[in-house]
């Protein structure tokens, strides 16, 4: 008997989370894939679903809804043109030295072209909507949104991991309360920013008297909304960063950096050529992990600015959420398949790029 | 761990005085820019309506008179109201986190210790089987008719054609499979969740969000649970094993115990997850399972920004999780990220 359960251990242990995973995210995802290909109402009893085809996609691609979700191209100017420019040619050395490379296959050129084209109208559409007098749509919106946020997060966890890592007194203290804005929900960080970014009764108003912005409201000002928005997702997420980068580098090995140090490294040199390459495994993981999570941001907008001025602040989940109050559910259906669409392109070409080049380094 | 615990620190040269004044400065900068804004919350929920709308006052005692009359507002007169939300947040979060904790280290412990061979031929079947009876249930047939055809044929197709294939995935492929759900934008699957639910008629209950979050935030667990079971050693695993002990037994006695850093961090993490969520529960909740975030966000619709009110309510509402976390921090940093820093 008992050498019969054993035999079924391994079923045991793992079933239960393979069950709850397939039937409350596969299957919803399948079905949501079929409603967003239909039009769906809610009748007496039950729901009626009646297939359209891509009428839903169409719709947001080239129809009705296609300003909201792509934005309006603005006539190209200088800025966005050297913009698109720098990055189309930089996407097409990245071709060039692929075709070059010994790794070349033919499946590999196929993905490589297809990403590329990809990225390229990506690219051009946030050059033209956001380097333009145009206007953005909720998927550059949202596409903004993460790169400037993980970006600076990055940026400033990286910072501080550094200073907390040296052996100063009270380290503990700051890890604390670096720790804590990832604690805060959302909504209430969204709350807390309406306060603060107040023109008028915010405790920021003696700045905002000196540089005379007192009338200027920044929830009527598209950008200064997105920024407003952008602010507070960096104030909350930076310690998630922060953290992680913390105790990656807290992990290294002494020895080497002692020895550069006997070799005559400065902190400089020490920081580009040892502790920086070395933590770049935890690097990747953590920007990817961000990346995945910060696509899905949604309440910051949502309660910051209720999406406006307009749907200037709108994210891709906010959209489908508000195409969702329309009752029209397999519009939102589309909007969320987009942001499906778009999260495993981005995560997939990351992991591609970046990520498999340096843990096959490491 | 045991270099965890030896290296503290990367630079143990001496570090210069103006270095030492320049990481202080930023370190006390970066400290008022988190600290800043909980502090203006705090005074704000004993501001009366006047203090805050009168003008930015910094100071209690000296710019203005610190009251409770908020709070009043919101334990007393709001009542039922606040505790309702917040007995639905502490018992969907504390519920769904456990469940997530013990299904997601059970899953993570299997694919370190065990090993699996799932046959494409065993996929293909399950995938047969399923769009089967789904076919069967559009065509409108009753659903436990579909179930029982769509099974019968999986039976079929597993002990036929599936054993031909010898090809199949392995607990790398699994581990990778449920990891990535992560990337799953929860907005793409909760439409068939809110659809199944109005079905069963458990819209608006606990047990509808406790599952829907038991779904979304496995992925997490299994993902750090099993970089944590990796790191702890074999040997006494298998003495035990030696000693006749079931695997259900270890894994019990031996292994959870031995994780418990790991474990409490994870549930640090999935619990802050749960207690916050907002999209799932602003689907799936009216007014009786609403919880706090969506009780905090709904004060702006209904009367316009309250500010004294919501402070008071956003105070209360991460109160709990800050107070763990700093209690837990050193769980965060110890046991949490064995699995990030590796890579």
């Amino acid at each position: 008997m008992v050498a019969r359960i054993d035999r079924h251990a391994g079923a045991v242990f793992i079933l239960p989370a393979v069950v709850v995973i397939l039937a409350f995210s596969i299957f919803p995802l399948l079905a949501s894939l079929y409603v967003s290909l239909s039009r769906l109402t809610f009748s007496e009893g039950g729901v009626e679903l009646k297939f359209v085809g891509f009428d839903n996609y169409s719709k947001l691609l080239v129809g009705i809804d296609h300003v909201h979700f792509l934005g309006l191209l603005g006539r190209p100017t200088i800025l966005s043109t050297a913009f698109l420019g720098a990055a189309y040619l930089l996407i097409l050395y990245l071709l060039y030295r692929y075709s070059r490379g010994p790794n070349l296959t033919v499946g590999g050129l196929i993905g490589r072209v297809l990403a590329a084209l990809a990225a390229g109208t990506l690219l051009y559409l946030v050059a033209n909507t956001v380097l333009t007098s145009g206007r953005p749509g909720t998927l550059v919106v949202t596409i903004v949104y993460v790169s400037v946020d993980v970006t600076i997060q990055y940026v400033i966890g990286l910072g501080l991991a550094l200073l907390v890592v040296q052996h100063l007194p009270g380290r503990r203290f700051f890890r604390v309360v670096f720790l804590l804005p990832m604690m805060i929900t959302p909504v209430g960080v969204a709350y807390l920013f309406r306060m603060l970014t107040d023109t008028d009764k915010g405790p920021l108003y003696p700045l905002w008297v000196h540089f005379g912005l007192v009338d200027v409201s920044w929830v009527t000002n598209p950008w200064g909304a997105r920024l407003a928005v952008m602010v507070g997702d960096i104030w909350q997420w930076t310690p998630f960063i922060f953290i992680v980068l913390l105790a990656a580098i807290e992990t290294l090995p002494h020895e080497l950096v002692e020895a550069a140090v006997v070799d005559g490294a400065n902190r400089w040199q020490v920081f580009w050529r040892i502790t920086f390459p070395l933590i770049l495994p935890a690097t990747s993981t953590i920007v990817l992990i961000r990346l995945i999570e910060g696509f899905k941001i949604v309440d910051l907008p949502n309660v910051l600015t209720n999406g406006g001025p307009g749907t200037a602040t709108e994210s891709l989940t906010l959209h489908a959420y508000t195409i969702w109050r329309t009752l029209d559910i397999g519009g939102s259906a589309a909007v969320a398949y987009m942001l499906l669409i778009v999260v495993t392109f981005v995560g997939v070409t990351y992991v591609n790029l970046f990520r498999r080049r340096v843990t096959a380094m490491s | 761990m045991a270099i965890l615990r030896r290296a503290n620190s990367v630079s143990t040269t001496t570090i210069g005085v103006p270095t030492t004044v320049i990481s202080y400065v930023l370190l006390f900068a970066w400290t008022f820019v988190v600290l800043f804004p909980l502090y203006w919350l705090a005074i704000t929920a004993f501001k009366i309506p006047l203090d805050v709308n009168g003008g930015p006052f910094y100071i209690p005692w000296r710019d203005f008179q610190p009251t409770l009359e908020n709070w009043r507002y919101i334990f007393v007169d709001l009542g039922e109201d606040t505790f309702r939300p917040y007995e639905n947040t502490v018992v969907v979060g504390l519920t769904s986190t456990a469940i997530t904790l013990l299904l997601g280290s059970m899953a993570a412990y299997g694919l370190v210790r065990m090993r699996y061979h799932v046959t494409f031929g065993a996929v293909a079947s399950f995938a047969a089987g399923v769009a089967l009876a789904v076919i069967l249930v559009v065509v409108h047939a009753p659903w436990q008719i579909g179930a029982v055809v769509g099974f019968v044929l999986f039976l079929l197709m597993l002990n036929t054609v599936a054993k031909r294939a010898k090809k199949g995935v392995g607990n790398d492929d699994i581990a990778f499979w449920m990891i990535s759900q992560r990337m799953l934008p929860p907005v793409a699957v909760v439409i068939p969740i809110y659809i199944f639910f109005q079905q069963l008629q458990l819209l608006d209950t606990w047990a509808a969000l406790i599952i829907a979050y038991v779904a979304s935030h496995l992925p997490i667990v299994v993902w750090l649970m099993r970089d944590y079971f990796q790191s702890i050693p074999l040997e006494l695993e298998e003495s035990a094993a030696i000693d006749g002990a079931s695997p259900y037994r270890i894994f019990r006695s031996i292994v959870l115990p031995l994780a418990v850093p790991g474990l409490v961090a994870t549930f640090l993490f999935v619990l802050v997850f749960a207690w916050n969520e907002y999209l799932i529960a602003l689907f799936l909740t009216s007014a009786n399972a609403q919880t706090l975030p969506l009780t905090v966000a709904a004060q702006n619709a209904t009367r316009g920004p309250q500010w004294w009110y919501m402070s008071v309510l956003i105070l209360i509402m991460i109160g709990p999780v800050i107070a763990m976390a700093i209690a837990l921090e050193r769980f965060i940093a110890r046991g949490l990220l064995v699995g990030a820093v590796k890579g």
